[in-house]
């Protein structure tokens, strides 16, 4: 039992890593990111690959960290000035084709049968018990460093451009803030957060494949930005905790009603996130912990 | 040079199958203005009604692709009046992230009632013709023949019917509209059960020739979003036009690329036309 809320913690601390990247450019710059899942893919691969081949682990997980952050660049350069769903459209794609990749380039990635056997930090050391322990203070640690970092941000003159660009973009622009410039960088970095995430998974797990990946995860952290509050760091810090104990909560829909197969017990939980992400859009569209200033009314549209 | 020219005939046939959805993703757009990621779910649903009609009622596939019609239409406008449209005052990114919201709920209802098996239709196989070195599917030329018709009509209806003129006007200038005495809410609703019902159309229509599954309508998703952005969201014939250029551009790539890479032609030509021209081919907005 203590090791399997430890496995949730662990997995509490990535998804929060991913709901701080979600939030630094959803809260940030009001842009969405629904390609999260594949930047958590390219971080995952990059430091597993890297890692394998001899690198240390530390440089390992900064290199999955601008690697993501390149493929944000990558991604994002060409489209960042326009509508946001234009982008949101653009990154759903990228997580695809990422997807793909990690399973068709089987020279790079072992294609679906995944990669296996990645360095752990410490783990013939600690012993599996000891491991999980180390590794839990390990993600806290980082997931607290990055909350902290975003905070900070968050108070700064970066974050008040970023605000300012969210809410009016034309006024941004006047007051001669290059907004492009702003917005990318602000991309990269938060793509950088969601690569960083993907490599403390893969060591964590010490396997994965393109089926750990799905487009089901970035839903998970949309869920956890909206319910913790959109443009608050700790909302999204507590949303992803919550999003975790809820998912490994209805884990055991199943031991209840039994007369159900297991596919349709998957299925339920998975009409539940999103009856979830429905409720609080519409009930508590600014989540458990609001903005402290809120954001400006948006103007009516039509029809 | 004959395999070619086979790949663009099948692009061709393809593309006019992912017009259909792609035309009601775009209709929804010009009107609602907001991108509807549940279009995938709509045409899971539209696929498992004719599905479920044709194996267990021995429907054709005129009178199946009419229920799916239907039956994406309904689920539609459900899902528009109870989970989306009470959003619209947040925003077009709220709408669409609920929509999304809406595409999982819908998916895992039908896994939940269909199961995660590939689910075929009962149809009579037919040897394919032949004609100048090309191969032809008797039921490849009869979904493309439907698909045409229904292309013609949503033109017909959007040119000369009432409510048609209507909803270009509104999608046009909603205040306008409202002032000749429109009602852009009825409109906008007569819209999604348009939009969500070809989507469904589109759903059987592509799974004809395969077989079905829950995730049928998502993984079409990047080729419908594709077909739209390159014709320019928002516009009727660019969707269109748009699809046959998608259809084509991935049966030219799948003979070069492995078959698995099919839809990242979707994803270059999204990301290519974004950067070169965001309106799209026949597009007149700038966003």
């Amino acid at each position: 039992m203590l090791s399997y809320l430890i496995f949730t913690l662990t997995l509490g601390g990535i998804y929060a890593l991913l709901a701080l990247s979600l939030n630094l450019i959803w809260g940030g710059v009001g842009m969405v990111n629904l390609g999260l899942a594949g930047f958590f893919a390219v971080g995952a691969y990059a430091s597993a690959l890297v890692a394998i081949a001899g690198v240390p682990l530390p440089l390992a997980m900064l290199l999955a960290c601008l690697i993501g952050a390149a493929a944000g660049i990558l991604a994002t350069f060409a489209t960042i000035r326009l509508r946001g769903d234009y982008l949101a459209i653009v990154t759903l794609g990228f997580a695809e084709v990422v997807r793909m990749v990690a399973l068709n380039e089987r020279w790079l990635t072992r294609g679906s049968d995944g990669i296996s056997g990645i360095p752990a930090p410490f783990r013939a050391e600690l012993g599996v018990d000891g491991f999980n322990l180390f590794y839990l203070a390990l993600v806290s640690v980082i997931v607290l460093a990055v909350f902290l970092t975003m905070r900070r941000l968050d108070l700064s003159p970066f974050g008040r451009v970023l605000k300012a660009i969210r809410e009016d973009q034309e006024l941004a622009t006047f007051a001669g803030k290059s907004v492009t410039r702003f917005k990318m960088q602000t991309f990269a970095l938060s793509a950088g957060i969601a690569g960083l995430a993907g490599a403390l998974y893969g060591h964590f797990q010490t396997y994965i494949s393109p089926d750990h990946f799905q487009p089901l995860i970035t839903i998970y952290i949309f869920l956890a930005v909206t319910a913790g509050g959109v443009g608050r760091p700790v909302g999204a810090l507590v949303g992803a905790y919550l999003v975790v104990f809820f998912l490994e909560a209805t884990r055991f829909l199943g031991e209840i009603f039994t007369v159900l197969e297991p596919g349709q017990v998957a299925a339920i939980r998975e009409i539940l996130v999103g009856l979830a992400l429905l409720c609080v859009l519409h009930l508590r569209p600014q989540g458990i912990l609001p903005e402290r200033i809120a954001p400006a009314p948006k103007p009516e549209t039509s029809p | 040079m004959t395999i070619v020219a086979q790949a663009i005939l099948n692009g061709i046939m393809t593309g006019m199958l992912i017009a259909i959805p792609a035309l009601g993703l775009t209709a929804i757009f010009a009107v609602l203005r907001y991108v509807n990621f549940a279009i995938g779910a709509y045409a899971t649903v539209g696929a498992f009604a004719a599905w479920y009609v044709n194996t267990r009622f021995g429907l054709g596939v005129f009178p199946s692709a009419l229920v799916a019609f239907v039956a994406g239409g309904a689920v539609g406008l459900i899902a528009e009046q109870t989970a989306l449209a009470r959003l619209r005052p947040s925003g077009a990114l709220a709408v669409a992230i609920a929509s999304i919201a809406v595409n999982l709920i819908l998916e895992n209802v039908i896994r939940f009632i269909f199961g995660n098996d590939l689910q075929g239709f009962d149809l009579p196989i037919a040897r394919d013709w032949r004609f100048a070195g090309l191969r032809f599917g008797p039921q490849q030329l009869q979904t493309a023949a439907i698909a045409i018709a229904i292309m013609a009509a949503v033109f017909l209806f959007l040119r000369f019917a009432r409510f048609g003129k209507a909803m270009r006007a509104v999608a046009d200038n909603p205040d306008l509209g409202r002032l000749f005495g429109m009602d852009p809410a009825r409109i906008a609703m007569i819209t999604v059960v348009l939009g969500a019902g070809l989507a469904g159309v589109g759903g059987v229509l592509l799974g004809l020739d395969t077989a079905i599954d829950p995730m049928t309508g998502s993984r079409l998703l990047l080729s419908i979003f594709a077909a739209a952005v390159l014709g320019g969201l928002g516009s009727i014939p660019g969707a269109v036009l748009g699809a046959v250029m998608i259809g084509i551009g991935e049966e030219l790539a799948v003979l070069v690329l492995p078959a698995t890479y099919r839809s990242a032609v979707g994803f270059a030509t999204i990301l290519l036309i974004l950067s070169l021209r965001p309106a799209g081919i026949l597009g007149e907005r700038n966003t």
